[in-house]
């Protein structure tokens, strides 16, 4: 059978040659059961133009260090555990690669703005329970699979409504880089908001006024005020600052 | 036991990491904080009336030093970057000028952070600019 993609002699010898680039990776250390202060651990570690942040983690996890924590799954940006902040910036550890950050040293700290477990892993249940809090279902009185009931049809166009915010993993990085989150713990934050949002935009709910309900307060809709950091960082495209003022058409009565 | 690793202060005021709108939204805070200061100060300023002429006459010198210039210009700044970027704000939070909600494609590039909206920051900065020169050509009768 035919290569589809046949390899040139020169890709095979650079396959196989040793990389010669490397970089060093600071991680943070810190155990809130055991530690006092955060430190900085130092690795060398060589990477190819395909090396992700997390491949170089898990590197230094499997023959340097095993007591790193760091938690991931999917390693290709589905399942949203591998958020932290790389050089500064909160990002996807598997879905960054070393090549494009353009820096000798890359530091992985945890996320921001949430509840520290150990090294690199944060906790997500203050964040799932507001994502449940806001009711991320759709809510309606009769159900597709109770008896006589048939399918709720969707237009293309009415999918096109929501369907940019229903790509939303859970990751935590737009909570993470949210200035308002920064000083308020009880906010709902934009991952929560723009839930909200896709529901509310979903013809088949009828939830909109109990959402509404729910976050139209000062720690809710109103905490928002559009810095756009947690559109800047969501590796999905699901732009929670576009969801969020959106939902507040609803609130001032623009949108219906 | 875990640690909060809520940013606070310190992160919520950092502007250089996420783009012009971050800087925005860091301008407006300071802005509106100024133009509160700014507000009482001048509550307090024209309360000298109370006073008589010659009390009033004596704040109204303050202004007329260096000082006070600067002062004066920070604050035309500050009202005319807080009034663009406050028209700017308003229009975006009641959810116009993003366009429609649809499929997202890689590279993703969010509306919400479209051309429109960081124009009108960089021309409310702008303005803000140009009025505080023209503030400072009167002041100084240049
Ligand atoms: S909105 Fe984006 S950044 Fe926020 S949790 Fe969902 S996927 Fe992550
Ligand atoms: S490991 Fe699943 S998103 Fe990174």
């Amino acid at each position: 059978m035919a290569a589809i993609f046949p390899v040139s002699s020169q890709e095979k010898h650079e396959k196989t040659k040793p990389s010669t680039k490397s970089i060093t990776l600071r991680i943070s250390k810190f155990n809130p059961g055991k530690d006092h202060a955060t430190t900085f651990l130092e690795f060398p570690v060589s990477y190819e133009k395909w090396t992700t942040v997390l491949d170089a983690i898990l590197e230094v996890k499997n023959y340097h260090d095993h007591s790193i924590g760091v938690r991931y799954s999917c390693r290709q940006a589905m399942c949203g555990s591998c958020g932290m902040i790389i050089n500064g910036k909160p990002k996807l550890a598997c879905f960054t690669k070393i090549s494009e950050l353009d820096s000798d040293v890359v530091t992985v700290e945890p996320m921001n703005n949430f509840p520290l477990i150990r090294d690199l892993v944060v906790g997500f249940e203050r964040m799932f329970s507001t994502h449940k809090r806001i009711k991320p279902y759709i809510i309606r009185e009769d159900s597709e699979i109770s008896s006589g009931a048939k399918e709720f049809l969707q237009t293309p166009e009415d999918v096109e409504k929501y369907i940019q915010f229903s790509g939303c993993i859970k990751c935590g990085l737009c909570n993470s880089a949210c200035p308002t989150m920064a000083v308020d713990s009880t906010f709902i934050g934009p991952q929560g908001l723009a839930q909200a949002y896709r529901y509310i935009a979903d013809n088949r709910d009828q939830g909109k006024d109990e959402r509404l309900r729910i976050i139209d307060e000062r720690h809710g809709i109103w905490g928002c005020h559009f810095a756009g950091s947690c559109s800047q960082v969501c590796p999905k495209g699901v732009d929670p600052a576009m969801g969020i003022q959106l939902l507040r058409g609803y609130l001032l009565g623009y949108r219906k | 036991m875990e640690k909060d690793r809520k940013e606070g202060i310190k992160g919520m005021a950092n502007p250089g990491r996420y783009g012009i709108e971050r800087v925005a939204y860091w301008l407006m805070r300071i802005t509106g904080l100024g133009l509160l200061v700014y507000f009482i100060g001048h509550i307090y300023e024209t309360s000298s009336l109370l006073d008589g002429k010659a009390a009033w006459n004596s704040m109204l010198e303050l202004t007329q030093t260096t000082e006070g210039h600067i002062f004066l210009a920070l604050v035309i700044g500050m009202c005319v970057f807080h009034t663009g970027n406050g028209i700017r704000l308003m229009i975006a939070e009641a959810g116009f000028g993003f366009g429609k909600a649809r499929r997202p494609d890689y590279p993703y590039t969010p509306s919400s952070l479209n051309m429109k909206n960081k124009l009108c920051i960089y021309v409310s900065i702008g303005l803000a600019a140009l009025a505080m020169m023209y503030g400072l050509g009167v002041m100084y009768d240049v």
